[in-house]
This record gives structure tokens, sequence and C-alpha cells, in this order.
């Protein structure tokens, strides 16, 4: 079969400025378009706002979809599943053992934790959470991994604050709007949060990959300290995230450090709370994440 | 693809649905990805692109050759790439296209197949490039499987396509 020819290569002379000008008009929009993304990426404000007055727009049927019966969040999930089931069945198991042992652990530190701080009347508190909010979507089909979620500026929801679910760290908050905020979740990326080791507080650097796992790197430590299964909650230190929130567990050792899968995965339709920045009550606003010096951020 | 309409009464007056339903139609399929999808990693496919690629090669006039400037700026705004990756590139790959009319004349369905796998994996490896997702080798472990199934898909896009011309044609 023949491509259609369209017609437009005819020899009238009117019909030729008209291409013409349809080329010219082509071609200025890659180069404006190459140009704007290599300047989003130096500078992701500047599109914020018109992203958010998108995200405004689009967020009420993911609202009404989250409200209904959730089915949509399944059919990615199965074909994932399908894609790796041999491998993440085996992999679960193994999580499962370790998650139990960990929990019997974790159930007799706990209250040993508590009885040191009674002891040492160092309670923080609990921390007053800005806002629940639903998590609409995600950045399902780009490499950079952004959420979207149900709380914005009227909820007093910021830019630069933490974003966790019931089982561990999610983000951080980047553009705020009327109604919504997008987040950055900690597998993008261009996002660092400080971390320690929970058994001993091994100061530790976790960034995303932009995929589902974790990168993970010892700050200062000679060889690999890194085993498998260690969990790993945020340091506070850098003033954003919210001191002891669980990030991870260990899942693979690298020559240099660890994958580590996220406790919380952010998918669909889970319910996240946006906390306070862990120095909201300083004067100075926290740098944001990704440009701090990763030595001098560990700062204890 | 044999015209069933002569050349002269398409291009007067279309009806507002004729005009309408491609453009609407990739527009929806971009905005699918605000919808709750659970992925945790980069598995959804380009459907705003895999939507576009399967109008152009289904019917090469329905669309001014700038086409991919607005559209792409859509997909832009609700896929959280850079905006203005999808608005270079689909015009790019609507460029490309015009290019390969021209010069592969005869055509079967795995041609269109494959030419249109090759502009997903073009497509999607520059975008991750400009969105610096790392080096080549975590891009390419990136994409691939988001590639893998893009292709797959690609028949029953083609397929939507073809359900929704025959839908605006019966009028």
């Amino acid at each position: 079969m023949a491509s259609p020819n369209d017609g437009r290569h005819s020899y009238a002379r009117r019909a030729q400025y008209g291409a013409f000008a349809a080329y010219l008009v082509a071609i200025v929009g890659i180069i404006t378009g190459l140009m704007a993304a290599i300047i989003w990426v130096v500078d992701p404000v500047g599109f914020a706002n018109l992203r958010i007055l998108v995200a405004e727009a689009t967020a009420p049927v993911a609202r009404t979809v989250n409200a209904g019966t959730g089915a949509a969040g399944g059919i990615d999930d199965s074909i994932a599943a399908w894609w790796r089931a041999g491998s993440q069945n085996q992999a679960l198991r193994e999580d499962l053992t370790r998650a139990r042992r960990m929990v019997i652990h974790a159930h007799g530190l706990e209250a040993e934790n508590a009885e040191l701080r009674r002891l040492l009347a160092l309670t923080r508190g609990d921390i007053r959470p800005i806002a629940t909010a639903q998590l609409l979507s995600t950045s399902a089909n780009s490499t950079r991994r952004y959420a979207i979620i149900d709380a914005g500026y009227g909820d007093g929801v910021r830019s630069g604050q933490p974003v966790r679910s019931a089982d561990g760290l999610i983000g951080r908050t980047l553009e705020v709007g009327p109604n919504v905020a997008r987040v950055l979740l900690i597998t993008d990326q261009q996002n660092v949060v400080p971390a320690r080791r929970a058994r001993d507080g091994l100061a530790l650097l976790v960034s995303g990959r932009g995929d589902e796992l974790l990168d993970v790197r010892a700050l200062n430590a000679a060889g690999n300290p890194l085993k498998i299964g260690d969990v790993l909650h945020s340091s506070g230190s850098g003033g954003l995230y919210q001191p002891r929130t669980p990030i991870g567990i260990i899942i693979r050792l690298t020559s240099e450090g660890g994958l580590a899968r996220p406790l919380a995965d952010p998918g669909s339709n889970i319910g996240v709370i946006v906390e306070p920045a862990a120095n909201a009550g300083l004067d100075e606003p926290p740098p944001p994440v990704e440009q701090r010096d990763p030595i001098s951020e560990d700062g204890n | 693809m044999a015209r069933l309409l002569p050349a002269e009464e398409t291009l007067i007056a279309l009806p507002v649905k004729m005009r309408l339903v491609p453009t609407l139609s990739v527009l929806v399929a971009s905005a699918l990805v605000t919808l709750p999808f659970d992925a945790a990693f980069p598995m959804l496919p380009p459907l705003g692109f895999m939507m576009l690629i399967s109008w152009r090669m289904l019917r090469a006039d329905i669309w001014p050759i700038w086409i991919g400037i607005p559209l792409g700026l859509f997909d832009d705004l609700v896929s959280g790439q850079p905006v203005g990756s999808a608005v270079a590139l689909w015009t790019v790959a609507m460029l490309a296209m015009e290019a390969i009319d021209r010069r592969i004349v005869w055509r079967d369905f795995g041609i269109d197949w494959l030419l249109a796998a090759t502009a997903l994996f073009v497509y999607l490896l520059a975008g991750a490039l400009l969105a610096r997702a790392g080096d080549m080798m975590q891009i390419l472990q990136l994409i691939f499987p988001q590639l893998a199934w893009s292709a797959m898909l690609l028949p029953p896009a083609m397929r939507v396509a073809a359900m929704l011309d025959g839908w605006r044609r019966r009028l």
C-alpha cells in the first residue's frame, strides 16, 4: 500500500508559501522547546505556575477515581507484577521473615527508647502534621519522579516540607497550588536525603535513582559497612526532613554502598502526611536539598 | 489507503467532529497519566506520543506539520518531563515522518510498526536525556521495560486511532 499523499507538495505558489511557513513554525518550535527543556532543568521554577495550574485542573478527575473504585491503579501494578513475578515472590518472602524478626526487635527497642528519653527529659513531643492528603498521581511515564497530592496552600502546605506516609518518607513538597501540591519523591535522581542506619546511627546519604530503588552511600567509612537488611531513617540534618522518619531497607550491596527499597511505596490512593520542615522554628529557610554539599551536611 | 472522499471535499468546511477527534484523542491520551496509576518507576507508555504517531501513520493530512508544538506542550505540562521536551521531540517526529513518507512510498503494517517503534525509542531516549536521568547505561536500563511495553501496545493504539477515524467519518 502506498503511503497517502497529502497533496502538500503541490506546484501552486500559494501552497508552497503555506508549506514553507508551516516548516518554519515547526523548526522554531523545536528550537524553543529544546531551549525551554534545558533551561527548565537548570531552573525548575520557571514553569512551576503553569504546571501547578494544569495539576489543579486535572486533580478533580483523579479525586473522583480515587473516591470511586481505584481500579485504574491495578493495571500497571499487574503488568509490573507479571514482569518480575518470580524474583519478586522470593524477595518478598525473604523480606517478610526479615521484617518479622525486625518487628520483634523494634518493639523491645521502642520500649527501651521511651524509657531512656523519659530519663533524659528529651521528649520532643509529637510532630504536629500540617495536613493529611491523598496521593493523586505520580509521573508514571517520565524518568523524573513526582507526585501530586491533594493538599495545597489553603491547607498550610508550603514549598520545602517533608511528606510521609504511615510506612515512611515519600518526598518533599516542591510546587504548591491552592489545592494541590507537587511532591519530589525520594526516588527522583535530584533528591538527596541525609540518613542514618537505625541500629548504630551510621551517617548515610540516600539518593534516588529514577526507578523504584534508592542509592545509599556511607559518608565517612572506608570499605562498605552496609549489610543487607539494614534499616535507614532520616537523620534530620540539613533541617528539612524530620529526624527518625523511616526511609528504606537495604536489599542489595554495591561496590561503594547499597541499594535500598523505600518502605513507603508512592503508589496512588494512599494517605500521606505533610509535616513541617525540621527546622521550621528557626529563622533561616532550609536551603534546597539538591544543592547542598554532601560532606558538610552531616554536622554532627 | 483509498480516499473515501474526493480531495476538494475534505478541504472545505469539515464538520467540527472530524477536525477535533484526532487532536482530542491525543490530548486525552496525554492526560491519562494524571489518573491515579500505581507506578513506582517509569512503566506507563507515553500514551500521547503513541496516539500522535498512530494518527500520523493513518492519516498524513489531518494536521499541519507544527501540531507537535501545542500537543507536546500539553503533554509536558501533565507528564512531569521538562517543559519543552515533548514540544521539540514531537515536532521532530512529525518532520521525520514527513521525510520518511517521501522516501518509503510502499508501506505495510510491519514497516509502520518498525518505524513507530524506532520513533518511540528515540523519543524515550531523548526525553530521558533532556530530563538528565543519569548516564547512558542507567537511561537504557530505565527506559527498556517502558519501550518494550510501548512497542507491544502500538498495534492496539493504531487500532484505536483507526476506530476513532471510522467513527468521526461516520457523520
